[in-house]
């Protein structure tokens, strides 16, 4: 049974200025939406329990990609489409365009924003685990101004994040990877297309003198937020690509993760598939 | 309750206005106020493409599009595809083919079809496969509307 359409609001403001000042005015109440992917699906379950929205989805602040010298900003309305078609995107984040072509189906993708991905705060998401891999962060907006977080700092515990009721995700400001970089992207789904992540690893590594010199790993659908492996980076970090200690780094990842039962995987399968992806990745790095 | 809204959109070339509440779905005024009944409600999930419908170019699940983001949009359905009594050819190889069995979900799938001919005229096997990903057929018949859209590309396309 779907949502009572009676019962509902939408506005669509003409500015940001307009949409942060509608947030600011009646805290809590108004619920922001993009693409709509996420909150329409819940709507037409019946299981919504939001009623007002802010239709942001015509805000050109928050549109486009912008190249810069040391990194790419990515408007909060970026779709998955506009990821998948960005040359700059396959040149410096081939995990983001992976993440964005494993998303839903084209209609998803077509409508589905990354600032929507962030915000609404699955951790089944599938770009997250690249975002944290290229060590993004979010620039968040308000009428008090604006602030940056550390991507990896801003998921606090299911669905809470570092984001005021007045702050809006604006930009996604990725680094570009500089150096040999080594880059692995693998969603573990029922199906190629239109499935939730059972498991989620993006890792992103740069290779310098035949070690590992730099390395994040983003793991999604294995902890209440998408999750870095900081336990297995910590032992991988500094060793020489011919002698990755796989094994240790497979057992420190249990640190890492806390997966739970759930109707996509058990947690005993997520726990041994997130420890087979992670071994997988260190047998490509070792090829690197 | 929200104050309804003037709605304009052009619909399968048409120029419509229609007075709606902003959060109705676009699946819902296109079936019920604009009686475009092709577009079907498969899952109300955006997971089975039934409401595929093309919006500013690019396939949408109308399930999920609050009308309000519809604003100025041009959308085509299913409706849209043929000119007057003439099949588009798409239309047409799923006829040769039996690319359609109960036919539920055979204007998402049409809808995408032609997505995909018209972004992308020589479709390889694998790119048919996920243009169509996100329209599911549970009479699964996957493997003719697969040979329907080959032999279009085979014949130049989907531009008629």
């Amino acid at each position: 049974m779907r949502g009572y359409l009676a019962d509902c609001d939408i506005q669509a403001p003409a500015s940001l200025a307009e949409a942060l000042a509608v947030l600011a005015g009646e805290p809590g109440v108004w619920t922001p939406m993009a693409g709509g992917t996420d909150l329409m699906v819940v709507y037409n379950t019946g299981r919504l329990r939001a009623t007002r929205f802010l239709d942001l989805s015509r805000l050109a602040e928050l549109q486009g990609i912008r190249e810069e010298a040391t990194s790419l900003s990515f408007g909060a309305l970026t779709t998955y489409t506009d990821l998948r078609d960005c040359r700059s995107v396959h040149q410096h984040f081939p995990n983001l365009v992976k993440s964005a072509r494993v998303t839903g189906a084209l209609a998803i993708q077509n409508r589905g924003t990354l600032g929507g991905n962030i915000a609404n705060a699955s951790p089944a998401a599938d770009t997250p685990p690249s975002l944290l891999a290229y060590g993004a962060e979010l620039e968040l907006i308000s009428p008090r101004g604006l602030r940056r977080v550390a991507y990896d700092r801003f998921h606090q515990g299911y669905k809470r994040m570092d984001l005021a009721a007045d702050e809006l995700v604006a930009r996604i400001i990725v680094p570009k990877p500089t150096g040999r970089g080594f880059h692995y992207f693998r969603k573990v789904g029922t199906r190629q297309a239109q499935a939730i992540a059972k498991v989620c690893l993006a890792a992103y590594a740069r290779i310098e003198g035949g070690a590992v010199a730099e390395l994040r790993i983003g793991l999604g659908s294995v902890a209440p937020v998408p999750v870095r492996a900081l336990n297995a980076e910590a032992i991988i970090i500094g060793k020489s690509l011919t002698a990755l200690p796989t094994e240790a780094a497979t057992e420190a990842l249990l640190g890492d993760i806390s997966p739970i039962d759930d109707i996509r995987a058990t947690a005993h399968y997520r726990s041994v598939v997130t420890r087979n992806l992670l071994a997988q990745m260190l047998s490509e790095l070792a090829d690197a | 309750m929200a104050k309804q809204i003037t709605l304009k959109m052009t619909v399968n070339g048409t120029d419509c206005v229609v007075t709606v509440h902003p959060f109705a779905r676009l699946l819902d005024v296109l079936r019920e106020e604009l009686r475009l009944t092709g577009t079907k409600e498969g899952c109300g999930e955006g997971e089975c493409g039934a409401c595929t419908v093309l919006m500013n170019g690019r396939v949408v699940n109308s399930c999920l599009v609050p009308v309000v983001q519809a604003q100025g949009a041009v959308v085509v359905t299913v409706e849209g595809l043929a000119q007057g009594e003439r099949l588009s050819s798409v239309q047409d190889a799923f006829l040769t083919y039996n690319g359609a069995q109960c036919g539920f979900c055979t204007p998402g799938m049409l809808i995408s079809a032609t997505d995909l001919l018209n972004r992308c005229p020589n479709p390889t096997e694998g790119e048919i496969r996920e243009g169509l990903a996100g329209n599911l057929c549970r009479c699964t018949g996957y493997a003719k509307i697969v040979d329907a859209l080959r032999a279009v590309a085979a014949d130049g396309g989907a531009a008629r």
